[in-house]
């Protein structure tokens, strides 16, 4: 079939399933838009900024586990996306990412609105192209698509010239992909899975540490199995949360920095530990050199860069972890060892997460009065800093993909645009944003987004009138020289619902919140709750840095 | 302690960046690095001499194979194998020092490749102790100017660096 090398692309998303792509137009991607214009397939969410469409795009791959794409144009457009495919990448997120690019003839002569956006994202993406040759276009688009969702998922970007897109093609779906060098390992090695499994039999105090690997190879219900099977307690990381309920009596909740001191407590006194899906990454074991120090280590990932990279294994697996689950399953016996799960209990019944009862608003509050009003069915999305952590301490998720959060990045910015991204993915749940001042105003620009498109997000923001989080380090280590956290002119955040003529509602007491989180749930577009908390507040427990994880503070 | 990697990748453009860019970014040292084409046009061939112990071998090895243009990876350095590398080397030859430059080359198996009136360009190929080896033989007469290629490897006998022969590092 004849047609634009543009028509074509559109062709090879619907191929791909792809319904809702985000992005903003430009002149070098205009082909693109045009061609989208004669197909209504595809619906195309206008964003305020292309952090948004990226963000979004991540979002919603997070939330429904497909592939997330956004578009932007040349130049601006492209640089504004970097960001948000670094995000991407470093939480693993699959996105195909489409740039438009200056005309073929022109590349390399710095014309108007070119920058060399594969260069700039080679550390960034887990692969990108330049496709040059029009008839190219449907073989780079179903590659970039195989490469996203398969192996450790992450984002590739293809960067488009202008005449490329325009130039007439004939569309053949590609049958080979011709990718020498790519081929992911999923089963796991049988010896190795055999070796793990006796380890785990023998075991007295097994400790299950289980990551994002979890929800990206959906593997969360035989987590479940295999934990119940062994009667291994589970510690999740920031990215792991929901892959194993968080209200399981077998849950630990968060290890790490910010970890509740019984899972961490867990890891150091171990005797196994099943790494499942993770990277050991610093703000989980803080010292990697004091890390689990009594425990034979099981690390399964289906990266081998990851296995041994950070902290040295005793039984490595590379597979897909939900793979090596299930194989596991089939080899271990029913096992509890009382001893060692009475002593978790003493932990947790010493060292509970816990903040002073008190008149005034605690941040560790509103997460679990939003936890109690959805009965934790709702998705939580979060920005980055101190409500972040308090998010991911007191929300306890049920299930996979309804936690999201900018784990490795940390990209400030990230909460608003990824829940309008999670609202589209997932159009009849309750999507709830957790933010803060400062991280709200850094892509606030979105909520014009989610407002055009009625899409109902609540954002809570929670309002301290500064970066807390940093305030909390140099709290710590700066003696508290306080500079440059505080925010003397915030926005009316409730005005600023209302220049949108959404609903705006401040809260600034802990009886107003029940009602004010009832009144947003029930309204039909996006809310904005202005929670006004107390500066001086702290995430706590905090392992300081270069001790070992048990040793972690309290207020 | 220094590997030797013989890397098969595909011949696109931007892979040389990629492989570049990767070991400057990881902080690994290169000593190294030649690229080629192969046998077959869309394969290229990289020898890489890359300074490290185990660990660190193991992570590059690991982190190249990320790389979606990269198709295979030998670590030769515990294999037998045949290394070669060529130098081209100006040296200052006053007519008076010219016999003597000659023996040398003559010595080293190396070559003299173009004569002008005050110079002389020396082509040697060899390992690396032979290309040091002559280097330093010339030094006494002025080196103007010297290029080297960078070492290539190939494992002898029956063993292959080749996507066909993939037993290897199974
Ligand atoms: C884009 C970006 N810039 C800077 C930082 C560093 N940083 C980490 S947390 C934080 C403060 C976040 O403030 P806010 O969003 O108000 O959340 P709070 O900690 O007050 O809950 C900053 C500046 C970051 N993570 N991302």
């Amino acid at each position: 079939m004849k047609m634009t090398a543009a028509q074509a692309l559109i062709n090879c998303l619907k191929e791909q399933d792809v319904d809702v792509v985000f992005g903003i137009p430009g002149g070098n991607i205009l082909p693109l838009y045009d061609a989208m214009c004669k197909s209504s397939e595809i619906r195309h969410i206008l964003v305020r900024h292309e952090q948004g469409a990226v963000h979004a795009a991540d979002g919603y791959a997070r939330v429904t586990g497909k592939v997330g794409v956004c578009l932007a144009t040349s130049g601006p457009g492209a640089t504004n996306l970097v960001t948000g495919i670094a995000n991407a990448y470093m939480d693993s997120i699959p996105l195909v990412v489409i740039t438009g690019q200056v005309p073929t003839t022109m590349v390399g002569t710095d014309a108007f609105q070119e920058v060399d956006i594969t260069g700039i994202t080679i550390p960034i993406t887990k692969h990108n192209y330049l496709v040059k040759e029009p008839n190219k276009i449907p073989l780079a688009v179903k590659r970039a698509f195989h490469i996203a969702s398969t192996g450790r998922s992450g984002p590739v970007l293809l960067d488009l010239p202008r005449n490329v897109l325009q130039t007439e093609i004939t569309y053949i779906q590609p049958t080979d992909l011709r990718l020498l060098g790519y081929k992911p390992t999923l089963k796991g090695h049988k010896s190795q899975i055999a070796m793990a499994c006796d380890l785990i039999m023998k075991a007295k105090r097994p400790v299950i540490y289980a990551g994002g690997g979890v929800i990206a190879s959906n593997g969360s219900d035989i987590l479940t199995q295999l934990a119940e099977k062994i009667s291994a307690p589970v510690a999740c990381t920031l990215m792991g949360l929901g892959g194993f309920p968080g209200g399981h009596s077998l849950s630990l909740g968060m290890l790490g920095l910010h970890g509740t001191r019984y899972a961490n407590k867990a890891i150091m006194e171990c005797d196994v530990l099943i790494a499942l899906g993770v990277r050991f990454d610093d703000r989980v074991a803080v010292d990697f050199s004091s890390f689990a120090p009594k425990a034979k280590i099981i690390h399964v990932d289906i990266d081998p860069a990851e296995i041994g990279k950070n902290v040295k294994v005793n039984v490595p697996i590379v597979g897909d972890v939900k793979m090596v689950m299930e194989a596991m399953l089939e080899r271990l016996e029913d096992k509890k060892e009382e001893e060692w799960l009475a002593r978790i209990e003493e932990w947790k019944a010493e060292y509970p997460l816990k903040y002073g009862p008190s008149a005034q608003l605690k941040p560790q509050y509103i997460i679990e009065t939003i936890r109690e009003i959805t009965d934790g069915e709702a998705i939580m999305v979060t920005d980055v800093g101190q409500h972040q952590m308090w998010a991911a301490q007191y929300y306890r998720p049920k299930t996979p993909r309804t936690f999201i959060s900018p784990g490795g990045l940390g990209a400030m910015g990230y909460g608003l645009p990824a829940a309008v991204g999670a609202q589209v993915g997932a159009p009849g749940r309750d999507v709830i944003l957790v933010t803060g001042d400062g991280s709200f105003q850094m892509c606030m620009q979105e909520f014009g987004t989610a407002v055009e498109q009625e899409l109902p997000v609540k954002v809570v923001i929670f309002n301290n009138g500064s970066l807390g989080m940093v305030r909390q380090l140099q709290e710590f280590y700066c003696e508290r020289r306080y500079m440059a956290v505080n925010f003397n002119r915030n926005p009316d955040f409730v005005k600023f619902a209302g220049v949108y003529d959404a609903l705006g509602l401040r809260v600034t007491a802990p009886e107003q919140l029940p009602g004010a989180l009832e009144q947003a749930l029930k309204t039909k577009g996006p809310v904005i709750i202005d929670c006004v908390i107390n500066p001086e507040e702290n995430v706590y427990p905090m392992v300081l840095a270069g001790r070992p994880l048990d040793q972690s503070i309290d207020g | 302690m220094r590997h030797i990697l013989a890397v098969l990748v595909e011949n696109n453009p931007g892979v040389l960046t990629r492989v570049a860019g990767l070991f400057s970014r990881r902080g690994y040292n290169i000593d190294s690095l030649t690229v080629g084409r192969t046998e077959n046009p869309q394969i290229s061939r990289m020898t890489i001499v890359v300074e490290g112990d185990d660990l660190v071998l193991e992570q590059v090895t690991k982190q190249l194979h990320k790389l979606i243009d990269v198709i295979k990876i030998n670590d030769i350095t515990s294999e037998e194998y045949v290394d070669r590398e060529l130098v081209l080397i100006k040296v200052g030859a006053d007519p008076s020092v010219r016999g003597e430059i000659m023996q040398i080359v003559d010595i080293f198996r190396a070559r003299i490749v173009d004569i002008g009136r005050r110079t002389l360009i020396i082509e040697c190929t060899g390992d690396e102790g032979k290309i040091n080896a002559v280097i330093e033989s010339l030094k006494p007469f002025g080196i103007k100017e010297l290029v080297r290629t960078g070492k290539v490897a190939m494992l002898r006998g029956h063993k292959f660096t080749s996507i066909n022969e993939s037993r290897e590092d199974d």
